[in-house]
């Protein structure tokens, strides 16, 4: 329905419009299509047989095994933690809330490099820990568990940020109405929560994946470019790409690309899922709302 | 039996379970992840040699660098405003084309690894590349100059101010305009006194934001900059080089500076939003 009204309220753009439609999509080609072409483009530059050697190089499938490495450890995680801290900042109420989602939502305007180097800071060699971490052998810094942690930093907002407004918009009545009548708590979550939100949960995880895939900068600070062993497949273009192989940087740039675009396409479907389940919620909300305040609705009908 | 009575009875709302355990789980990870590292951080400024970070803010090295940050992604966030407001006028209100297509592409540099678009913008506007060499013979030079800086920061911002413009153009009523038109405004008229002030706070808000992510931004960046020091060196590859250097200190004062000034804007931000919404 709204879909519909949308699609009529547009205009035929003429005279004046026409010419800001014409320069606004002229710009958004310029500067957001041609960078995405010039990838496909140059990947494919050498020919096929360039391409296939540089994406099965051994030092590109070992970053990609540690992309895909680290992509799976940090969205499990974060799958977890997403849930209950939106658990925890919507549906209990406590002290503090306002600061919590504050620090949450930090990394989000924690510039990359800095958020590199705080865990140098933490765990580097002249580091808060560095000491007692070369004394037990342990690495972090130049090392996996770096690459791992700085990524999980920065995806941390994610699936907390897809949860929070979507469950605000469900409410909390149906949790509430199963706990009065004994439900526990995981079985409210299993059985009420989680099925409510589970788009918006599935698109934060997508989200989170594709950043965790593609951070560059955090990992570039923690990494120490160890290649076969700390190269993630954006450090491994910027090596490519500094060694002047172009056609091989762009190569392995079309894998990354591809991710983008994977999550452009689900972020276009799964919006639009997302944004019905909001709408739903809330019309049940009023509908509800109506039946208390004894109007004449639809729903009373059917209810009495 | 009506189910009004029932409803409007007030139930004993009980508490929902799950507080301890959430409680637990969010604070470690936000404790161990957010909070013990930037305490480090500012430890570490704080534990350093007051001479030593000073010498380190105030080197000519330093406040160039900041000076590129703050004024590409400022000019850069004065340059998206317009275009962005174009792009979501042109989204929302005209029948285009390809319009769904354009409205995802918008999105693009959110969703593509910035080392990806870092040397993708690179080919597209070095000497050799495309548009590179399109204005070569006219003088103009785009890669490793600031212009490139600009360029990379405005392909950075561009989303937040469509994004954060687009919502309100869809939510503006018709009425109004037509209000406007039925007294006599003409369209160019109706825009500039009806229109963009209702969307003016919108699209500051959206430049600002895009202004804050541009301070920090790396990867799309560092390719095109050329990183020269003193001319086309950005803030965060600094901190890179001090670190590099093992300035621990350094590299956490240059840091700190950056953190203090896109945290200080995004107060602002939200001030002015909160009395927007009360006044």
């Amino acid at each position: 329905m709204a879909e519909s009204r949308d699609q009529h309220a547009r205009e035929r753009p003429h005279g004046l419009g026409l010419a800001v439609a014409i320069t606004s999509i002229a710009l958004l080609c310029l500067l957001v299509l041609a960078p995405l072409a010039i990838v496909l483009v140059e990947g494919f530059a050498d020919g096929v047989g360039t391409f296939v050697e540089a994406v099965t190089d051994e030092a590109t499938v070992s970053a990609l095994v540690l992309t895909l490495t680290v992509v799976a450890i940090v969205v499990p995680f974060h799958t977890v933690f997403g849930i209950a801290a939106a658990w925890l900042l919507t549906r209990q109420d406590f002290r503090g809330k306002a600061l919590l989602g504050t620090l949450i939502d930090l990394p989000f305007t924690v510039s990359p490099v800095v958020s590199g180097l705080l865990f140098v800071l933490l765990f580097g060699a002249r580091g808060w820990l560095g000491p007692w971490l070369r004394d037990h052998e342990i690495r972090i810094v130049y090392a996996v568990p770096g690459v791992v942690l700085a990524t999980l930093f920065v995806t941390l907002p994610f699936v907390v940020r897809e949860l929070v407004p979507t469950m605000e918009a469900i409410g909390r009545d149906e949790e509430e109405a199963a706990a009065s009548l004994g439900a526990g708590g995981w079985q409210i979550l299993w059985r009420i929560t989680l099925p409510r939100v589970r788009w918006a949960l599935f698109y934060g995880c997508v989200l989170c994946g594709a950043r965790a895939a593609g951070e560059f900068g955090a990992v570039s600070v923690v990494s120490g470019h160890v290649r076969g062993e700390t190269n993630t497949l954006p450090l491994h273009v910027e090596i490519l790409w500094g060694e002047y192989h172009t056609a091989a940087a762009f190569s392995v740039a079309t894998m990354l690309a591809a991710s983008g675009l994977v999550t452009l396409v689900l972020r276009s479907f799964l919006e639009r899922r997302v944004r019905a389940s909001k709408r739903a919620a809330s019309a049940a909300a009023d509908a509800s709302a109506a039946v208390a305040l004894g109007e004449d609705t639809p729903m009373k009908g059917a209810l009495s | 039996m009506s189910a009004a009575p029932v409803a409007s009875r007030p139930l004993p709302t009980p508490r929902l379970p799950g507080f301890g355990v959430s409680l637990g789980i969010t604070s470690v990870v936000v404790g161990a992840l957010v909070v013990l590292p930037l305490i480090a951080l500012v430890v570490v400024v704080a534990r350093a040699e007051p001479s030593h970070v000073m010498e380190v803010l105030g080197s000519e090295r330093t406040l160039m660098a900041y000076g590129l940050s703050f004024g590409a992604s400022a000019l850069a966030a004065i340059l998206s405003a317009p275009l962005g407001l174009g792009i979501a006028w042109t989204l929302v209100r005209y029948e285009v084309p390809g319009r769904r297509f354009f409205d995802a592409l918008v999105d693009l540099p959110f969703a593509m690894p910035t080392a990806v678009s870092g040397i993708a913008l690179t080919q597209l506007w070095g000497p050799s590349g495309v548009f590179g060499a399109a204005l070569q013979p006219l003088g103009l030079e785009v890669a490793f100059t600031r212009a490139g800086v600009v360029l990379a920061l405005i392909f950075v911002s561009l989303p937040f101010v469509v994004r954060t413009v687009q919502p309100v153009i869809e939510s503006f009523p018709r009425e109004t305009e037509e209000a406007a038109a039925s007294l006599g405004a003409d369209r160019v008229t109706t825009f500039r006194r009806v229109i963009f002030p209702a969307l003016r706070p919108a699209l500051l808000a959206g430049a600002t934001l895009g202004f804050a992510r541009a301070i920090g931004e790396y990867g799309s960046v560092v390719f095109i900059a050329g990183n020269v020091p003193f001319r086309t060196e950005i803030a965060p590859l600094l901190v890179l080089v001090r670190l590099e250097e093992y300035d621990y200190a350094g590299a956490a004062a240059i840091s700190t500076g950056m953190l203090v000034a896109s945290g200080a804007i995004l107060v602002i931000l939200s001030q002015r939003a909160k009395g927007l919404r009360h006044g």
